[in-house]
This record gives structure tokens, sequence and C-alpha cells, in this order.
């Protein structure tokens, strides 16, 4: 096995997580920009989803790497 | 100008770590990329999961996910079809039974197997024509990502396509098939966060199924429809005037479920390239498999903001972009969305969904394009029998040329508006009559190479004659690529439909033709050359071995299952 497709994956999704949802907290309080998305802060919800699929698939790849080994 | 987009810092952040990440993968694949076969076949040894997302990645491309939630927009769940009976069945059947034989055959491209099963003059033909379509559809995939990028945010169509095309020649390039596939993946993960939200706010603010399904009954109804017509699939599909897309239960059932889809999920060597990627006979059967799981819901995905869309508009909540003639411009649908619903940040992510899946669809082009160049053009008819690393610098030389050649293709786009038609023309026509061939060549052993050529032929022929002689309604003749440019005798309702029945006559005197030449001709194969190319002729798979979940039968019942189950729900 080369490289493991779940280490790209997993980062990037981490990484557009952290900087969404450290977003979302920081443009929580102006309603206005969440007028667009019928007030949810979408960016908050969507950045933690995608933070924790991240950091799953990197938790994913660390086993199999075990497994191998 | 409406629907004009301002995008934050944030959101620029957000598409240039994509980019970068995207030309990183292909950077660290760099050094694997030691052979041909590693750079065109991905040395064969993908899991199947990789090649199941990626299979289905490569077909989600910019014109899939603009085209079908426009579709959903302008015909409803109708569009579902393209799904359920246009994609699923002909997945199952791909991974069940022609994988073993692409497969298993050893051969490196669907023109080879044709080359291996018929004979070079078959393969010669195929691989010429395969080579020109991938072109043209990566062309215009590029020229769609282009002129929408232009309209929404301004962005110079000669950048857009320059920009666009030289991330996608730096990631193939570098890493060869692994690198498309393995962004493919990663691509098919972004479109479905990124689009997601879309799916979510825009039902929320249609008020929900129930809501958006009483909205579009009245938007049938001013129409002339019956209520449900929007929101329903097979029920109003007894004649081609009782519903939105003008098509019947038997053209929906044969056009498309038979074969325009069979003809493009089990011919065509962009998709079937990735099965072929496989590390082992097992994954390869699966990846058709594992891919039609999440194909199954891509409708949801695509299809439903577009419903929700057409309901919104009528509401006056959204308001749809209008054409030079006054109607709307179904093709803006998706992006209108996404100016309407997302904010900063999700609005970066949203965009970088767009870019993914018009880089999968491009990637995929470019990658089965330089293998069909190098294996089946350049050492078939050009240079044979050089070392193969001659033949990965050629492969790897195709790759920019298949590149720059798709840049023409987007510029030729430009210049003529319509080019979305033709290519929809010019895959019936030649996928039809190759599934034919394919079919035949693969359960009857009696099939001859003379008579697969000539049969392919007179396909095309016959497909083109149809088209010269028939026109959907409303469109100029003197338009030429409409159709009806010898004479009008027919005149169909839409051009979907005269699109199904070009298919539909293609692949009938394909069939018609390969089977009566087939007798007239000499079998110049021996039972020994056609082991393992043809059904009768190779010893039965036996999967034993795995255990019973890891079957693909298995995986196909539980898909077909599924399918069956949304096909009722959705009646």
């Amino acid at each position: 096995m080369k490289l493991d497709i779940k280490i790209p994956i997993g980062l990037l999704f981490t990484i557009f997580g952290l900087i969404l949802s450290v977003y979302g907290l920081a443009t929580g309080s102006d309603a206005e920009i969440y007028a667009k998305s019928l007030g949810y802060n979408i960016n908050l919800y969507i950045g933690l989803f995608m933070f924790v699929f991240g950091v799953f698939m990197l938790i994913l790849s660390r086993k199999t790497l075990k497994e191998i080994k | 100008m409406p629907n004009l987009l301002t995008l934050g810092w944030i959101d620029y952040v957000i598409i240039m770590i994509y980019f970068m990440f995207v030309i990183g993968i292909g950077w660290a694949l760099k050094r694997y990329m030691s052979s041909s076969k590693a750079f065109l076949e991905a040395g064969r040894s993908l899991p199947a999961w990789v090649t199941g997302l990626a299979f289905i990645s490569a077909n989600l491309g910019a014109l899939e996910v603009i085209g079908m939630s426009a579709s959903g927009a302008q015909y409803g769940m109708a569009t579902t079809h393209f799904y359920w009976i246009g994609a699923i069945p002909a997945m199952i059947f791909l991974g069940l039974f022609m994988m073993p034989f692409y497969y298993g055959s050893k051969a490196r491209s669907v023109p080879e197997y044709l080359k291996l099963r018929f004979d070079e003059k078959t393969r010669g033909l195929n691989a010429i024509a395969f080579a020109l379509m991938t072109v043209l559809a990566s062309g215009i995939s590029m020229y769609a990502l282009a002129a929408l990028m232009e309209k929404l945010l301004q962005w110079p169509f000669d950048v857009s396509v320059l920009v666009s095309a030289g991330i996608v020649l730096a990631y193939t390039y570098l890493g060869g098939l692994s690198s498309a596939i393995y962004n493919e993946v990663l691509q098919f993960f972004i479109i479905v966060i990124g689009l997601f939200p879309l799916v979510f706010l825009s039902l929320k603010d249609a008020g929900g199924w129930a809501g958006m399904s009483d909205t579009l009954s009245e938007v049938a109804v001013g129409k002339g429809f019956q209520p449900g017509a929007w929101t329903t699939m097979w029920s109003h599909s007894g004649s081609a005037t009782s519903n939105p897309m003008g098509v019947e239960w038997f053209g929906i059932l044969m056009g498309l479920g038979f074969v325009l889809s069979f003809g493009y999920w089990c011919t065509n060597f962009l998709v079937v390239q990735r099965a072929m990627a496989a590390n082992s006979m097992n994954a390869a059967r699966k990846t058709p498999l594992i891919g039609a799981l999440p194909k199954i819901f891509i409708p949801f995905l695509v299809i439903v903001p577009g419903m929700a869309a057409m309901a919104l508009a009528s509401k006056g909540t959204l308001s749809l972009e209008l054409m030079p003639n006054g109607s709307p411009n179904y093709n803006s649908v998706i992006t209108s969305m996404l100016s309407h619903y997302y904010p900063s940040g999700i609005l970066g992510l949203g965009l970088t969904a767009l870019l993914a899946s018009f880089m999968s669809g491009m990637a995929g082009n470019v990658s089965a394009f330089n293998t069909v160049w190098t294996y089946d053009i350049y050492q078939s008819y050009i240079k044979p029998r050089q070392n193969d690393n001659h033949y990965l610098k050629v492969g790897q030389i195709a790759t920019i040329f298949g590149v720059v050649l798709s840049i023409g293709a987007a510029y030729l786009a430009k210049q003529f508006g319509n080019i979305m038609d033709f290519l929809q023309m010019i895959f019936s026509m030649v996928n039809a009559p190759l599934f034919a061939v394919l079919f035949l060549g693969m359960f009857w052993k009696r099939a001859t190479g003379n008579a697969a050529f000539w049969g392919l032929l007179v396909g095309i022929g016959c497909a083109l004659l149809h088209h010269g002689l028939t026109i959907p309604a409303g469109a100029d003749p003197s338009a030429i690529i409409k159709g009806g440019w010898i004479s009008v005798a027919h005149t169909y309702p839409s051009s979907m439909a005269q699109n199904f029945w070009t298919a539909i006559i293609a692949w009938t005197s394909a069939t018609i033709f390969t089977v009566g030449l087939t007798f007239l001709t000499k079998q110049l194969k021996s039972n020994e050359d056609l082991k393992g190319l043809v059904y009768s002729l190779t010893p039965r798979l036996i999967d034993k071995d795995d255990k019973w979940y890891n079957r693909p039968v298995v995986l196909a019942v539980i898909v077909g299952i599924i399918t069956l189950i949304l096909s009722i729900i959705f009646w």
C-alpha cells in the first residue's frame, strides 16, 4: 500500500472543519450574515461535522498503519 | 446583474487550501510513477472502496451537478430516472457480468478488449471515437465551469479555463491515474459536504417535503399537467404529453434504462478504467456496486435542490435568472441557490464543491484519454515495440496534449452555444452501438470481428440518419445540430425523447447487423483465443473462498432492493 487516501481526506476535513467552526464562532453574533442561511450558524455546524469526520478518518488511517505493521 | 457573488477572504482561503491539497496528492504520488502500468493503470493496486468512490465521482462532473439540478427544476422528480433506472441496473450488470471479462482479459482498456475479442480495426474505430469524445466532454465541462465563474464571480473566462486546466494537468501529470482516482475520492466527499447544506436550507425554506410538493403541484397544474407531475417518477409516464419530460414509459425504460444507460456505464472507458485499476477480480467487480450505493442517493443532493428552487421561485422567495428570451435559465439554478443561501465561509466550501466536481470530471476524461492514446493508438499504430519507459513518457506527454486539446474544445464550445446537445447526440450515437457489439462479443462466442466492425459503423450511420430525419418540437431544422437536416419526417415532443430514440435505433441496428453479418462471415478466432473473453468459454468464477458478505452478488442484491424501495416510495 502506498499513500493512504484517508490521510489527505482526514487532513483536509480537519483543517476545513477548524477554519469553518472558528469563523462560525467569531461571526456567530452577527445575525445579518446568517439571515441568508435562515438563521442557522451554518459555518459552525458544518465546520464541527467536518472536523469530527476528518479526525475520524485520521484515526482510521492510524489503524490501517498498525495493521500493516 | 442578479445573483452576483462577492467572496470574502475566508472563501478564498478555503479554495486555495483545496487547490494545494489536490496538487499535493499528485506530488506525493509522483515517486511511484516508475512504469506505464503505474501511470496509466494505477498499478492495478487499489482497494474496492477507493475505486468505487472514484467510479462514481468521475461521473459526478460539473455538467452533472449543473445539469441535474436544472432538470430537477424543469422536470421534477422524474429526473431521478437518470439514476434509479438509468444507472443502477447497468452498474449492477457491469459489476456482476461484464467486469469478469474486462478485468480477467488483462486488457488495459476497452478498445484493447475489442482487439482481443474481435480485431484490430474494431479497436481502431472505437479508440479514435473515444479519444475524440473524451476531449470534447472535458472541453465542454471546462467551458461550462468558466462561463459560470465569469457570470457569478466575474472571473475572466480565460483565467478560469487556464487555472482550472493547469491544476488538473498538474496533478494528473504528476501522479497519473492513481492521482486522478485519489483526488476523485477526496472530491466525492467535498461535493457531498459542500452541497448538503443547500439541500437542507432550500427544503426547509420551501416548507419541507410536504410544503414543496404542495407548491410544485400548483406549478404543475399551472403548466397544464396533473398535480403530481413534478413529484412522482412513474405515475404520469403513461403518455409523452402527460409529464414535463415529454417521454413515455417505454422510451424511459428502453431508451434511458436500457440502451443509453448500458451504453454509458458498461462501455465508457472513463468509468470502466476505475474498476480496472482495482487490486483483485473481487474488488473490480465490487467497484461499480460500491459506486452504486452513493449513486442511489445523489438525486437527493442535486435534483431535490432543483425542485426546491422551482417551488421557491413560484412562491417568489427566490428569483431565477432569466434568459434573453424571458424563460428561466435553469442551468443557473445551483449557483443562484448558492448565492441565496450561503454566507461567507460555507460559500467557499460550496464553490470548492463545484470546482471539485468539475475537476473530477475533467481528470477522469484526461486520464482515460492518455491511456487510450498511449496503448490503443500510439503503441498500436505509431510506434510499437518500444521499451516501457518510452510509453511512460508518451503517457505523460499525452496528458499535456489531452489538456491542451480540451482547452481548444472549451473555446470551440464558447463559439457554439448549444454544444452540450451536440455532446449528448454524439454519446447516444457512439455508445449505443458499442454496447450492442460488446454485449454480443461477451455472451456469444460466434460473433465475428468483421461483423462487429460493420455493426458499429452501421449503428452509428443509422443513428445519424434518424437524427437527420427527426426534430424536437419547436426546433429550427436549419440549426443542423438539433436534427432534421435531411428532411423532417417526425417531430418529437422534446429533445430528450429524440435522443432516447436515436440511441434505441443505433443499438437495434447495430445488433441486427452484427448478428446478421456474423452468419455470413467466418470466425477467425479459435476457442482457445477467446478463453477469458467470452462467457461460455470462461471458467465460472467461484467466490466460495470469500465470506458471504464479501461477495459481489450480495452487494448487488442490497443495491437492487434499496433502489426498488425508493422507486416505490416516489412512484
